[in-house]
């Protein structure tokens, strides 16, 4: 089972007058209900092709489907709206919207996608208790520490049950105890909610924990292994 | 998402800046609303004034108020009595109604020939009682105390003359006028009347007391051309705020003015004063009135004008006032307009990465469009909400100052007052139409949130 299928998709970005290839002809497939890690050196591609999977930058060449569905066909609209429902972001810098409480930024998410308000507490309280932060519901992003905020992050990213969850070195800003801890709970998660779960690092301790390797160098995959045994 | 609560967080999340737009919009708005303020209450004044004196509507022959002023006598309505009888009884017009009363204008020239001197004058017969129930008038509650006219409670052959006729006349010093100086110029030596005026003045000489220092002789045209002469004793110079009538302005009572232009023949009024208890009944006592003439009158030359037509300078005032209130306002626009678009261009490039990141969770353009109008939109309401409120404590504490100013034709000063409270349609089009530019002035900023790229908005720092 796929969760999102790449097919020869190149991008390339424009510095003044020449063409920059961040990506050349990638093509593999990453499989459902897995934690899969993007592994390179920095400024091999890893974050341009999560910004491409997750839908928020088109490739100039190729295809990326997601569940089937090319995002190629989508309007900007219908990609919105798509994104709302089927993917999840947890960002490097947490990217928690400030006047919003943990709890209203777990619920934003919900209320794009016009769940209704019961349903969107108990969404919401689920997750948080989940993340361990049950009893700081009310706080503001600026009143929680790096690694509460991105718990609040992951439970927001969830929030809507999507089927693909994006992270981009989650723990990068964290120091490596913390870092360690929101590995362990996004593993936990993403095996309770049988979530798709794509991140990029370079980080030795996120490997490890990876079911599928993609190794990236100079925007050309270099090796993937399937940790399981099961081959794709 | 509710976007008016998050929208209020962000705001309150720079409050520097959003208390600086919003004083810079509540600055406005007041400024807008006390000279509003300030220009309705002139309007009203002006209107009380004119309302006061001349009534809300007059019923004149057709070509007096074009052909008439030279000879009024020639433009005399004879039916004046039962016009008057029928809008008084009339029960249309009789709700709406508070004075009726006939006016008689003349021409002529006063003499003080004791001292050999005269001049033209115009001359005004009143029926003092109803007058002075019309000066009573104060639609509008200003703070004004009603005095009566000079001519209340004196003889029929009493009047009133603008202290620039009691110059020329030579009377300051009889009837104790004040900051009256006396010509240079050598006069004639005090003459005696005339004796043709002697003559046409022979039968009124005969009845009346002898000549007092405050005797003039008013010399005025009939209706057929010929001259008639009534003597009048002067009760009191009054000053009049524009000079040109303060030197022409002879006031008498109805019947002696009758007398005058008429003397045997049928007596005639130049006009029937109607004064209402409302302006806003205008339009429909005018149709009652025309109505009324049509169907007792016809064929009679009679028109109704209101105050504002027999007053032109009420509708150059006003509108004189309405284009300075128009520049104003549109200045002060054009500022909220800049001001608030500043603010939340500010605001958009402080805010890009929050930007692409509700971009990337799944809010469309469209809903960042709208984020940031809102934020417009409530920076706006909130700033004019508190405009209106610093204008109105504005204008009470201004109210209560017991300031004065002496508008131009006014011969006393009159309390300066600015009048916020009440006028409703000045607030709420001042309140909505800043909003709305508040607004229209996010619309930019905020489109170009919506249009930013995802992947570079998240990039940013
Ligand atoms: N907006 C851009 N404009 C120009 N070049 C870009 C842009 N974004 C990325 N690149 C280039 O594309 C290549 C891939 O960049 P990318 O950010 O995907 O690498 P990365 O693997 O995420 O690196 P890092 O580990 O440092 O985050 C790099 O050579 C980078 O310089
Ligand atoms: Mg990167």
């Amino acid at each position: 089972m796929q969760a999102v299928v790449l097919d020869g998709v190149g991008k390339q970005y424009r510095l003044g007058q020449v063409d920059v290839p961040a990506l050349t002809d990638i093509g593999f497939e990453i499989r459902a209900q897995r934690f899969t890690v993007l592994s390179g050196p920095s400024g091999s591609g890893k974050t341009t092709l999560l910004n491409l999977i997750g839908g928020i930058d088109r490739p100039d060449s190729g295809r990326v489907l997601i569940d089937g569905q090319d995002l190629d066909a989508l309007d900007d609209d219908a990609l919105s709206d798509f994104r709302a429902r089927r993917i999840g972001f947890i960002f490097q810098n947490f990217n928690l919207l400030p006047v919003l409480t943990a709890f209203e930024n777990v619920e934003y998410p919900l209320l794009l996608a016009r769940v209704p308000a019961a349903a969107r507490r108990e969404r919401v309280r689920e997750l948080l208790d989940a993340v361990g932060l049950a009893d700081k519901a009310g706080n503001l992003p600026n009143q929680l520490s790096g690694g509460q905020r991105q718990r609040v992050a992951i439970a927001r990213a969830l929030a809507a049950r999507p089927t693909l969850v994006l992270a981009d070195e989650p723990t990068a800003n964290l120091d490596s105890h913390t870092g360690e801890a929101i590995i362990a709970l996004m593993r936990r998660i993403q095996r309770e909610q049988q979530a798709t779960f794509v991140f990029s690092s370079h980080d030795p301790a996120v490997l490890a924990e990876a079911d599928d390797a993609v190794h990236i160098r100079d925007g050309a995959i270099t090796a993937i292994e399937r940790r399981d045994g099961v081959m794709a | 998402m509710n976007l008016l609560p998050l929208a209020a967080r962000n705001l309150l999340r720079n409050r520097r800046r959003s208390a600086t737009t919003l004083f810079a919009m509540m600055v406005g708005a007041m400024a807008i609303l006390l000279f509003g303020g300030y220009a309705r209450n002139i309007n009203l004044g002006l209107q009380t004034g004119f309302v006061q004196h001349a009534g809300h509507l007059q019923i004149q022959h057709r070509d007096y108020f074009l052909f008439g002023n030279g000879n009024p006598a020639a433009y005399g309505i004879a039916d004046y009595r039962r016009i008057v009888d029928l809008v008084e009884h009339d029960p249309v017009l009789k709700p709406m109604l508070k004075v009726a009363t006939p006016t008689l204008s003349l021409g002529g020239i006063a003499g003080n020939y004791a001292a050999g001197v005269s001049r033209t004058v115009i001359g005004g017969g009143v029926v003092v009682a109803d007058q002075n129930r019309m000066r009573q008038w104060n639609d509008y509650g200003f703070p004004i105390v009603f005095k009566p006219m000079r001519l209340t409670g004196t003889a029929p052959d009493a009047a009133v003359i603008g202290t620039g006729v009691a110059r020329v006349l030579q009377l300051c010093g009889p009837l104790a006028v004040r900051h009256c100086p006396t010509p240079h110029v050598e006069q004639a030596s005090g003459a005696d009347l005339p004796g043709d005026i002697a003559a046409l003045a022979g039968e009124a000489q005969a009845q009346r007391a002898p000549r007092q220092a405050t005797t003039i002789e008013l010399l005025a045209a009939n209706a057929h051309g010929a001259p008639n002469v009534a003597r009048l004793n002067v009760v009191a110079a009054v000053p009049q705020g524009v000079k040109e009538l303060d030197d022409m302005i002879v006031q008498l009572h109805f019947a002696a003015a009758q007398k005058l232009v008429y003397g045997g023949d049928t007596p005639k009024a130049t006009a029937v004063v109607l004064q209402l208890a409302h302006t806003s009944q205008i339009p429909a006592a005018r149709a009652r009135l025309e109505q009324l003439l049509a169907q007792h009158f016809p064929g009679q030359p009679l028109t109704v004008l209101d105050y504002a037509t027999l007053n032109p300078s009420y509708g150059q005032i006003v509108g004189m006032f309405g284009a300075i209130f128009g520049f104003i306002a549109l200045l002060i626009g054009v500022i909220v307009l800049f001001t608030v678009s500043n603010t939340m261009s500010m605001a958009v490039v402080e805010r890009t990465v929050e930007i692409g990141t509700l971009r990337a969770i799944g809010l469309r353009r469209a809903g960042i469009r709208r984020l940031f109008v809102i934020e417009g939109l409530l920076l706006g309401l909130a700033g004019s909400i508190a405009g209106v409120l610093a204008a109105l404590a504005a204008a009470w504490a201004i109210n209560h100052a017991g300031l004065s100013w002496m508008p131009p034709g006014n011969v006393e000063p009159v309390p300066l007052t600015v009048r916020v409270w009440g006028e409703y349609t000045m607030i709420l089009s001042t309140l909505l139409g800043l909003t709305l530019v508040a607004g229209i002035s996010a619309w930019w900023p905020a489109r170009r949130a919506a249009r930013l790229e995802i992947v570079d908005a998240l990039r940013h720092v």
